[in-house]
């Protein structure tokens, strides 16, 4: 059956075109005076939300025990494979054996999945909500254990972003240009 | 002429020169202002306190870039095209009375450079002779983009100067006069007698042939970068660039001082009696004028980040088949109504 579309026979008001034009002038009036959505990136920060993937950190226990025990599992989970780990006997007496001597990760090569922090038995290996940590050389962005440490000391009591308008600490790597 | 009126002429020259520059540079900033706001964002806010001297930056960068003049361009024409628009545009604002009259040194001055009795004649054609500018910078540029721009613009012009043509010929039979001030004399005292109220439909033609006069946002056909990449202005670069961008902002100025003194009683202050308050009355009039005309510059801005642009044949019906009919008869319901009241 043949469906009739009626067409939308404008009206003499209409056709004034100038109600139509004072609508389009009221929409943008009230975005002249709306909150503006841009963040000035250097002097504020966007929050990310919980659950934001960003720059890895190694997890401690209370007494500085690395939670990691060198399984390999996140390495062997990692799609683009980009953490290498050396393992080697623990230090500490507490029935763990082994624990990672080197725990490398390559921060170009990371896709920021969060495989690796699914697949750890431990969960040692955790992803903050940082996403600032653009640097000079690759060198430089393939993160090691003492780096990861560091986020972690820097994170494991508050979040990184606290504020808008609060810059944050600096990262615990070297980000100069040499 | 005496030295002391040779003076204060000179002086008022200088300060309406001034002010108007200084308005083009309160325009630049505003227009990246405020068209940042409308679409969320917050727009040039570095330089400066808010991004103020922004315009300064931008005035500085103008001139340090490289002038260049296309080889096949015709060269004298090209250099001059730019002036022809811009000294127009500097000049209209002569004939404005931009407030009432102080009395100083025991004369009395106008607020005003030069009380011209057919001031909206010398306007309208010192407007015409911008289009000038315009199609002499198309046409000498020898390249296509800038050659279809004047061209545009010329048709426009020619056509969209009529309607507004007409529809100031309403206002002058209702002031008998072609003076400004004589105007602003006929809407002065009661709000109402603003010459808005009086002809709304005279208010509205002028409104949009304005907008087509200095090319604004839904008649820039003339410029239109989707088309055209810079319309007119494509092979201008540097400080005769600049001269561009002045010269339209200057326009806007104008257009607004314009649409104020014909249709918002100029510097008319609503049920107030500015002469019996001496200078107080004069600041007044003058804060009211900067008041009513920021509110028309304002309102180009506005419409700018509003409205999308014609195509061309609709600016064209608008023009021929919509607006000139409507001024002609505004004219006709004017003139009859003068003459029935002139009757009784």
């Amino acid at each position: 059956m043949a469906t009739i579309i009626k067409s939308y026979e404008p009206t003499f008001w209409d056709k004034l075109y100038f109600p139509a034009l004072l609508k389009g002038l009221m929409v943008t009036i009230k975005h002249f005076f709306r909150q503006k959505v841009t963040i000035q990136y250097p002097d504020e920060r966007h929050i990310p939300p919980d659950g934001y993937r960003g720059l890895h950190r190694l997890n401690k226990y209370p007494d500085e025990r690395i939670k990691c025990v060198a399984c390999e599992m996140c390495a062997a989970a990692c799609p683009s494979n980009c953490i290498s780990i050396i393992p080697g006997p623990s230090p500490w007496d507490d029935g763990k054996e082994r624990y990672p001597v080197r725990f490398d990760i390559n921060l170009l090569r990371c896709i920021y999945c969060g495989f690796c922090e699914m697949a750890c038995p431990e969960g040692a290996i955790e992803l903050t909500e940082i996403y600032d940590f653009s640097n000079y050389s690759r060198d430089d962005l393939v993160i090691d254990k003492d780096g990861l440490l560091g986020v972690y000391e820097l994170t494991k009591k508050q979040n990184y972003y606290t504020k808008k308008s609060h810059s944050p600490a600096s990262l615990p790597f070297k980000t100069e240009r040499t | 002429m005496d030295l002391l009126g040779f003076i204060i002429i000179l002086v008022k020259v200088l300060v309406v020169f001034a002010a108007t520059m200084i308005t083009v540079m309160g325009m630049i900033y505003a227009e990246r202002r405020v068209s940042a706001f409308m679409q969320g964002r917050l727009g040039p806010n570095r330089v400066g306190p808010k991004g103020l001297l922004q315009p300064i930056a931008d005035g500085i960068k103008f001139f340090m870039k490289e002038d260049l003049i296309p080889s096949g361009a015709d060269k004298p024409i090209f250099i001059l095209a730019p002036a022809i628009l811009l000294i127009p545009a500097l000049m209209t604002f002569a004939v404005i009375p931009f407030g009432s009259s102080i009395t100083m040194f025991g004369r009395e001055i106008a607020l005003q450079v030069a009380d011209v009795n057919v001031g909206i004649l010398y306007i309208l054609a010192l407007t015409s002779i911008g289009v000038y500018g315009i199609v002499l910078a198309g046409w000498s540029s020898n390249s296509k983009y800038s050659l279809l721009g004047g061209l545009r613009s010329s048709a426009q012009l020619i056509s969209y100067e009529l309607a507004m043509g007409l529809a100031v010929v309403s206002i002058i039979l209702l002031a008998g006069s072609l003076r400004l001030n004589d105007i602003i004399a006929d809407q002065q005292g009661y709000f109402l007698s603003w010459n808005v109220f009086k002809q709304p439909l005279a208010f509205i033609i002028f409104l949009v042939a304005v907008y087509a006069e200095t090319n604004r946002l839904p008649f820039d056909l003339t410029e239109a970068e989707q088309e055209l990449v810079g319309g007119y202005h494509t092979e201008y670069s540097s400080l005769k660039f600049a001269m561009f961008f002045l010269a339209e902002y200057a326009n806007m100025i104008t257009a607004a001082a314009l649409t104020v003194t014909l249709f918002f009683g100029g510097w008319d202050v609503p049920l107030l009696d500015e002469s019996s308050l001496g200078l107080l009355g004069a600041i007044l009039s003058v804060l009211s004028f900067i008041l009513k005309m920021a509110f028309f510059l304002f309102l180009f801005i506005w419409v700018r980040w509003t409205f999308p642009r014609f195509r061309y044949d609709q600016l064209m019906r608008l023009g021929w088949k919509v607006l000139l009919p409507l001024a002609l008869i505004n004219i006709f319901l004017t003139g009859g109504y003068l003459t029935l009241t002139a009757i009784k």
